[in-house]
């Protein structure tokens, strides 16, 4: 099996070979792995590798997922633009 | 050229034609499709690159939950294309890594505020049904939703639903979407569509909704997460690939906007949601070479499999995929036999000649803005994974946050439409309304549609994440 070639976080294209060389490495919760790869950091906020991850640490560890640890979930859940938090265009008086 | 022209069960409204831009070619669309529909339609693999391997992506979950389908439209990168209504003149880009910064300087109009008794988020099944339930008792609750059309994954069932009388049983899931759309627009009841509720934030109570670049702060008395679930991936060698979709996709594509997945499918899991899916492709006119399950069984219902196998497709358990194989869209596939600890059986690889996957392997439940809000979480496999903590009327932790559907634990839309209702009656009684003898009531419906033997798994499930 080629683990290079399997894909599980899209958006940061992180493959299953990184996340086993960063569990090698000793990151060995979702959140420090999270911290490591950006796993979920990208525009659809972990809705497929998070729970792809949870299980192949688990695995690896041969620990329950519950015990793997969770990562904790912030604003925004889906893509909008952050100009939408600003104030207002102070030059065009808006 | 991906149109289907004929089908047994739908006649497909898609409306007047229009024309967009795509990196500079026109394309030719109709009302009623979203921007990735029109493009696959128009024979479009490939829709971005991603970030760091370079790797070309296509369309995957075509219900907004995923980031495949992410291109940059009039200069604004990141935009999720499959749920995006197309306009006369857009203009749409393939997106290449995380995007550019926009182009020109956008502006936004001032944050709307809203004062709602009741927001539901999430117009399918169960959220529907519930905003039906306020209507009839006289609070107008604020649904939202991502899609443009309300109904959710209902939309796309072309099947006919067992369980009771009441949720719809012997009728299509369609029709049975229909209905309820049709009376929440009877009871004018008030709905935001192609709006995301991106973000809970639990400080002040608000949930941050946006709608056609229109930020709107919803501030609610109570609030029911009706979110539902997502397609659940596998690893597998190639797994981005375009062409390989998930199984619900497939159905939106065919089943929503007439549009062919491919040519020839393999199906990954032979759930009830593979097998029904897989009959629908083959009454869409696309050949099934086969459906692989991992398991040493297969998992849904014997009529839906009997289904299948009467049309000659081949079921094969103890089976799974290893590798998608294609230069810019799946052009094959390799399965490989697994033993009895789904060890892969070296040397049992078969190549077959497909150009399109479908994964039905499970559904995740989206619970992100539950997590947001501080509704305490708990894993259950038997409800596919991390599920909000709840009282036996829905109620989080959070004392006015209730949740329905798939959010709840993966079921089904009948097991979905009575939780609605269930939620529903337990914020009306939290109103002040009596409403016990309907809570009662739903509850043993439940209980009866949960009494057969896919229920057992839930029981199971439920007695791990319900407290009192």
């Amino acid at each position: 099996m080629n683990d290079k070639d399997i894909i599980i976080c899209r958006c940061e294209d992180v493959t299953l070979a990184d996340i086993k060389e960063a569990i090698k490495e000793g990151y060995t919760d979702m959140e420090s792995l999270k911290r490591h790869l950006q796993i979920g950091t990208g525009p659809c906020q972990g809705k497929t590798c998070i729970p792809l991850t949870e299980k192949i640490l688990a695995r690896e560890l041969k620990k329950s997922v519950e015990d793997v640890g969770i990562v904790t979930a912030r604003p925004p859940e889906s893509p909008i633009p952050f100009g939408i938090f600003l104030k207002g265009d102070k030059k065009n008086g808006k | 050229m991906r149109e289907i022209k004929s089908h047994p069960i739908l006649h497909f409204d898609r409306g007047g034609q229009i024309e967009f831009s795509f990196e500079g070619k026109k394309i030719s669309a109709y009302q009623s499709e979203t921007v990735a529909m029109a493009l696959y339609r128009n024979g479009l693999n490939v829709f971005s690159e991603s970030s760091k391997l370079h790797r070309p992506r296509g369309m995957f979950c075509a219900i907004g939950k995923c980031s495949s389908c992410m291109m940059r439209v009039n200069g604004v990168p990141n935009v999720c294309t499959c749920i995006l209504p197309v306009r006369e003149g857009m203009q749409v880009e393939r997106q290449f890594g995380l995007g550019e910064k926009p182009s020109g300087v956008v502006h936004f109009p001032p944050p709307v505020e809203r004062k709602e008794t009741v927001t539901i988020i999430g117009g399918g099944p169960a959220g529907l049904s519930a905003a039906i339930v306020f209507a009839e008792n006289g609070v107008k609750p604020l649904v939202i939703e991502q899609n443009p059309s309300l109904g959710g994954q209902l939309i796309k069932q072309t099947h006919k639903f067992f369980g009771s009388k009441n949720e719809g049983a012997g009728i299509r899931g369609i029709k049975i979407a229909e209905e309820m759309i049709q009376k929440v627009k009877k009871l004018e009841i008030p709905t935001l569509t192609r709006s995301s509720a991106f973000g809970f934030y639990p400080e002040t109570g608000t949930l941050g909704v946006f709608k056609e670049n229109q930020y709107i702060k919803v501030h609610s008395d109570y609030y029911l997460f009706a979110t539902g679930a997502a397609e659940r991936m596998i690893p597998f060698e190639g797994n981005d690939l375009p062409g390989v979709f998930g199984a619900g996709a497939a159905q939106t594509m065919m089943n929503i906007f007439g549009i062919r997945p491919g040519n020839r499918v393999l199906m990954v899991g032979a759930g009830n949601v593979g097998l029904i899916i897989s009959y629908q492709l083959l009454q869409a006119g696309v050949e099934v070479a086969g459906v692989v399950e991992a398991a040493p069984r297969i998992g849904g219902y014997f009529v839906h499999a009997a289904k299948l196998r009467r049309f000659g497709v081949p079921i094969i358990t103890s089976t799974t995929i290893k590798r998608a194989i294609g230069a810019t869209r799946v052009e094959k596939a390799v399965i490989v036999s697994l033993d009895d600890k789904f060890n892969e059986i070296p040397n049992s690889e078969k190549e077959w000649d497909v150009d399109t996957v479908c994964l039905s392997t499970g559904l995740i439940p989206s619970v992100t803005l539950l997590a947001q809000a501080g509704c305490k979480m708990k894993y259950s496999p038997y409800l596919s994974g991390y599920v909000p903590i709840r009282n036996k009327n829905l109620m989080t932790t959070k004392e006015n946050i209730f949740i329905a559907g798939d959010v709840s634990g993966v079921e089904e839309a009948s097991t979905a439409i009575l939780e609605g209702k269930l939620a529903a009656y337990s914020i009306l009684k939290k109103m002040g309304k009596n409403t016990d003898v309907q809570i009662d009531e739903t509850r043993r419906e439940l209980e009866k549609l949960r009494s057969g033997p896919f229920g057992v798994k839930i029981l199971k499930g439920l007695q791990e994440v319900q407290y009192e």
